[in-house]
């Protein structure tokens, strides 16, 4: 393939959004994505997805902003799987399954009746480069900025809270609050992301590249810039294999992340050994 | 270590005042019954009692994180104070160096997330404090079991806590690393840290403290430990007939049936003089 051919999408505006969204989208997933995964949350990120199609179906149907009307679904389900697990005797993963899903098979059935609002269900099911907008970009734009200033200045109080909530609490963190933030922009983060990933496969951005960075390192700090890096470059890595193979742009962004994560998983484990040969060398 | 006077007895106005206090969670059975405990600054007070006593719970009271049925905590205005959890707690495979580890502590209000010239050089400061000079760049990890209570105890004393809680600080520790921890409380209390544990280990941690609460659900005895650790408040705190032997000189608390080469002490009724039930 010559070099004219891979810089030939790059013509069209649809694949420049789609581009931009996909190479944002990964960095922001793969930040927030490590204190997902810290958390022992990771199906959190599948449950909201799923949810939030649900609420993008019934916002469509009720005529509000799309956008607006899914993000506060979204919110409102990630509070009720709170809400329940604290007032019944059933386990937050069991609460994620009965709410969300119930949310999303809402969604597909209010699609088959009433028709996909604003776009087809399967690009919002499994992601399309065709269907980012210039507002999508300015969308992920804005959750980026909001994500990053959030993760900027309460850095110390969201990694304690993570490593240890009780010791946090106790010394004057307030943790429910600092819980709740992190539930905020995840929601807005899977918002913006699914156009491009998909309901189904957000999960797999949120989760993948924080499993390589924490394979790679033993530093937090260290774990979210490469987190980012390694969803960011999966993200365009993807949406240009997403151009040339016609497939749909989620599989090949989760491909390309997964990648990622045997090359980690074979080349950290030998690194590991060679550190540890070193270590008792000395 | 100075020996204190029984803290129940003394007078209010303390670090932290525990008065009446009946804590019970979700409105089942109360797990504290009218506990009375004042901490005054430079104390060290040991918390023993049997697993269920409430012991983590009375540190839960006094650090604000569980609320009173009844009764009350009052703290010292803007008290400073710092926890280290049981290491069992810790996932320690969470990606933190030392340095991450200890410098997360200071994280209330808007701040940088990268550390300050000086809180690295106060980071380096605690550690070498602690015995722990260059280890700040180790996964929490690759410490050994002594070195990793250590981490907590600096992540604690780098918040500048004017009082540290340790919940089972020496659990699962090895009789050597016991010591050496022991020996570090005992120093950072000499060098005026007011200092809070709770220990299951009478004989290795309780008996060399300065000041012992014994608690079942309230306190049956508080003060030196040879004023508490008496067969009668051992038996009341933990339900069981115990035995305190005279052995080398040092008192051995223990539940197990008598040995031949030692000799029993009387059973006394008092339970110490700042003791209170």
């Amino acid at each position: 393939m010559s070099w004219s051919e891979l810089l030939r999408p790059f013509e069209f505006e649809f694949f420049r959004n789609g581009i931009y969204v996909a190479t944002i989208a990964g960095a922001l997933c793969g930040v927030v994505g490590c204190y997902v995964v810290l958390r022992n949350m990771s199906y959190i990120g599948h449950g909201l997805s799923h949810s939030i199609f649900g609420g993008y179906a019934v916002a469509g149907l009720v005529g509000v902003n799309l956008f607006l009307g899914a993000g506060i679904w979204g919110v409102v389900t990630a509070l009720a799987v709170g809400g329940i697990v604290r007032r019944r005797p059933i386990g937050s993963d069991a609460a994620i399954g009965v709410v969300t899903t119930a949310s999303f098979a809402l969604g597909l059935a209010l699609v088959q009746l009433y028709g996909s609002p604003g776009r087809n269900a399967d690009a919002l099911l499994f992601g399309n480069v065709l269907g980012v907008t210039t507002a999508d970009v300015w969308l992920i734009v804005g959750v980026a900025l909001a994500t990053v200033a959030v993760g900027f200045f309460f850095y110390r109080q969201l990694l304690f809270t993570t490593f240890d909530t009780q010791v946090a609490a106790a010394t004057g963190v307030r943790t429910a609050w600092i819980d709740a933030l992190l539930m905020v922009v995840l929601s807005a983060t899977v918002l913006a992301t699914m156009n491009v990933m998909g309901v189904t496969l957000i999960a797999a951005t949120l989760v993948v590249p924080a499993v390589v960075a924490r394979m790679l390192t033993d530093s937090f700090s260290k774990m979210l810039g490469l987190s980012g890096v390694i969803g960011a470059v999966s993200g365009f890595v993807g949406m240009n294999a997403s151009y040339h193979l016609d497939v749909a742009s989620g599989p090949t962004i989760v491909l390309t992340s997964a990648c990622f994560f045997i090359v980690a998983y074979i080349g950290g484990g030998s690194l590991r050994r060679r550190a540890a040969t070193v270590a008792h060398a000395h | 270590m100075t020996p204190r006077e029984g803290v129940a007895a003394s007078a209010a106005g303390g670090l932290i005042v525990v008065d009446d206090l009946t804590v019970n969670y979700g409105g089942g059975p109360p797990v504290l019954i009218d506990v009375d405990l004042t901490i005054e600054p430079g104390d060290l007070v040991g918390i023993v009692g049997p697993s269920g006593s409430g012991k983590s719970t009375l540190l839960k009271a006094m650090l604000g994180t569980v609320a009173p049925v009844s009764g009350s905590v009052r703290r010292a205005p803007g008290l400073a104070v710092g926890l280290v959890p049981q290491v069992e707690t810790i996932d320690w495979n969470f990606p933190v160096t030392v340095a991450e580890c200890v410098g997360m502590a200071r994280a209330r209000g808007l701040r940088m997330p990268w550390m300050t010239r000086t809180e690295r050089t106060e980071i380096a400061d605690v550690l070498d404090r602690l015995g722990m000079h260059g280890l700040g760049n180790r996964h929490i990890r690759e410490l050994s079991g002594g070195q990793q209570q250590r981490v907590f105890l600096a992540r604690a004393l780098f918040t500048n806590a004017q009082v540290i809680f340790l919940d089972e600080p020496t659990s699962g520790l090895d009789v050597r690393t016991r010591h050496d921890v022991l020996h570090l409380l005992d120093e950072l209390n000499s060098d005026g840290l007011t200092i809070v544990l709770t220990t299951h280990d009478l004989n290795g941690i309780a008996a060399h403290l300065p000041t012992v609460v014994c608690l079942n659900r309230s306190v049956i005895g508080a003060g030196r430990p040879d004023q508490v650790l008496v067969p009668d408040v051992l038996e009341r705190t933990y339900g069981s007939p115990m035995e305190v032997l005279e052995h080398g000189g040092m008192r051995v608390v223990v539940d197990a049936p008598l040995g031949s080469n030692v000799t029993p002490l009387r059973r006394t009724g008092t339970t110490g003089g700042g003791a209170s039930a």
